[in-house]
């Protein structure tokens, strides 16, 4: 499992590996968002969180297509499914989603902080953000398993996948944004809703997995 | 050791490619599944390796004893693609598939030796030729042990000096006890190889 985990790894920092893509792709969204908006510093610094969490979510589905279909063009999945004897295959998939969220999700929470700088957000905020998606990112590319595995054998699954996925999320997407929300605004709170998201992403780490190991299963031909 | 096939029925989108196919093999012993395009080849193999539902009969393992339970733990599967990752050098694959799959055998730089690609570990597969990206794919049956082999037109790509080591390689996996079903058009030189020919269904 561990051999698996540093072999994605690598496969997504050398060449083509799309781990900056989505750093760039959420870098491009934040950017452009102060243009539309105009330069009303209240304005911007209010609508930050929600918009550093949905530049966040888009870039997660970007990369989500090649997470087994990648596999699948060169055979290793053939090889991955007739290996579920000994590595179960709920447990394989867990490990590569592991290994996509830190090679192409955990850069997006890296640079969340300097983003939100941009967004006019103060520390406390752009700290709150930053935790609940370090804790949040993860649900999705879980439930984003699930969609790659459902669409591995489409050509252009890309967008299917971000259309199958995106409803699923939106619970993820409203926690992250009311427990940022809560860290800042005072009557709101902070605890709870953060709370809920982690338990989301407990929950998805073992649905996503083991519903993304069916469909992967059935799926081969 | 034993693998036995037992009226086995393969489907391919809802049509029947064959039926009522049965073999069994001891240890040491080879079976060639030949016939024409369409005729299910690849099918079978797939079945036997469980990537595909079986539509009918059964597939058993006998006497894997703890470490190979099931049809499926107990091989390795050859297929068309040769499951390395570009990107990767032929040792980091290698060395991957090696920790992954289980039940060591041969060294990476061994089986690298063995298939005659010594001294190309270090170059990305993607830099190698055909025959070369062939060879290497077999060099991943030899660093974990497997005593089934199923190899789907083994020899793709392959000159005629590396088909006869190749040979050679299966005729030493029988001699150590080994089970091979190998589907292809090609001879493979194993002798006293079992012949099952497959047909079209119509």
């Amino acid at each position: 499992m561990l051999a698996l985990f540093l072999r994605d790894i690598r496969l997504s920092i050398r060449a083509g590996g799309g781990a900056l893509t989505g750093v760039i792709f959420f870098l491009a969204v934040i950017v452009t968002i102060p243009f539309g908006v105009g330069p009303d510093l209240n304005l911007l610094s209010r609508i930050g969180p929600a918009i550093l969490w949905i530049a966040a979510l888009l870039a997660c589905l970007l990369g989500l297509d090649r997470l087994f279909q990648a596999d699948r063009e060169d055979g290793s999945l053939d090889l991955l499914v007739l290996n579920g004897d000994r590595h179960m295959l709920a447990l394989t998939v867990l490990t590569k989603c592991l290994a996509h969220w830190t090679g192409s999700v955990l850069p997006l929470v890296v640079a969340a902080p300097l983003l939100g700088l941009f967004m006019n957000m103060e520390p406390l905020g752009i700290g709150a953000t930053a935790l609940t998606l370090l804790v949040g990112t993860p649900a999705i590319t879980f439930i984003g398993a699930a969609g790659a595995a459902v669409a591995v054998a489409l050509p252009r699954g890309g967008l299917l996948i971000s259309v199958l996925v995106l409803p699923l999320t939106i619970p993820v997407l409203i926690f992250g944004v009311s427990a940022s929300y809560g860290a800042v605004a005072d009557p709101a709170p902070f605890l709870q809703p953060f709370l809920i998201l982690a338990a989301l992403t407990l929950f998805l780490a073992v649905l996503g997995p083991l519903a993304a190991a069916l469909a992967l299963r059935h799926g081969t031909d | 050791m034993r693998l036995i096939a037992e009226n086995l029925g393969g489907e391919r989108g809802g049509e029947t490619v064959f039926s009522n196919i049965g073999f069994a093999l001891d240890k040491g012993e080879a079976l060639i599944v030949t016939g024409p395009n369409g005729a299910g080849k690849s099918t079978l193999l797939r079945i036997v390796a469980g990537l595909l539902p079986v539509a009918e009969g059964k597939i058993r393992f006998e006497g894997g004893g703890e470490a190979f339970p099931t049809a499926a733990s107990a091989s390795h599967y050859l297929g068309h693609l040769n499951a390395m990752k570009t990107a990767l050098s032929v040792e980091e694959n290698l060395g991957f598939w090696r920790a992954f799959q289980g039940e060591p055998a041969l060294s990476v730089g061994e089986a690298l030796e063995t298939v005659a690609l010594g001294g190309l570990g270090h170059l990305p597969f993607g830099y190698l030729s055909t025959g070369q990206r062939r060879r290497a794919s077999i060099a991943k049956l030899l660093v974990t042990r497997r005593p089934v082999w199923l190899l789907d037109e083994p020899t793709a790509g392959l000159d005629k000096a590396s088909e006869e080591r190749f040979a050679g390689l299966m005729r030493g996996h029988l001699r150590d006890g080994g089970i091979v079903v190998a589907a292809t058009h090609l001879p493979l030189g194993l002798e006293g190889a079992r012949e099952m020919q497959m047909r079209v269904a119509g």
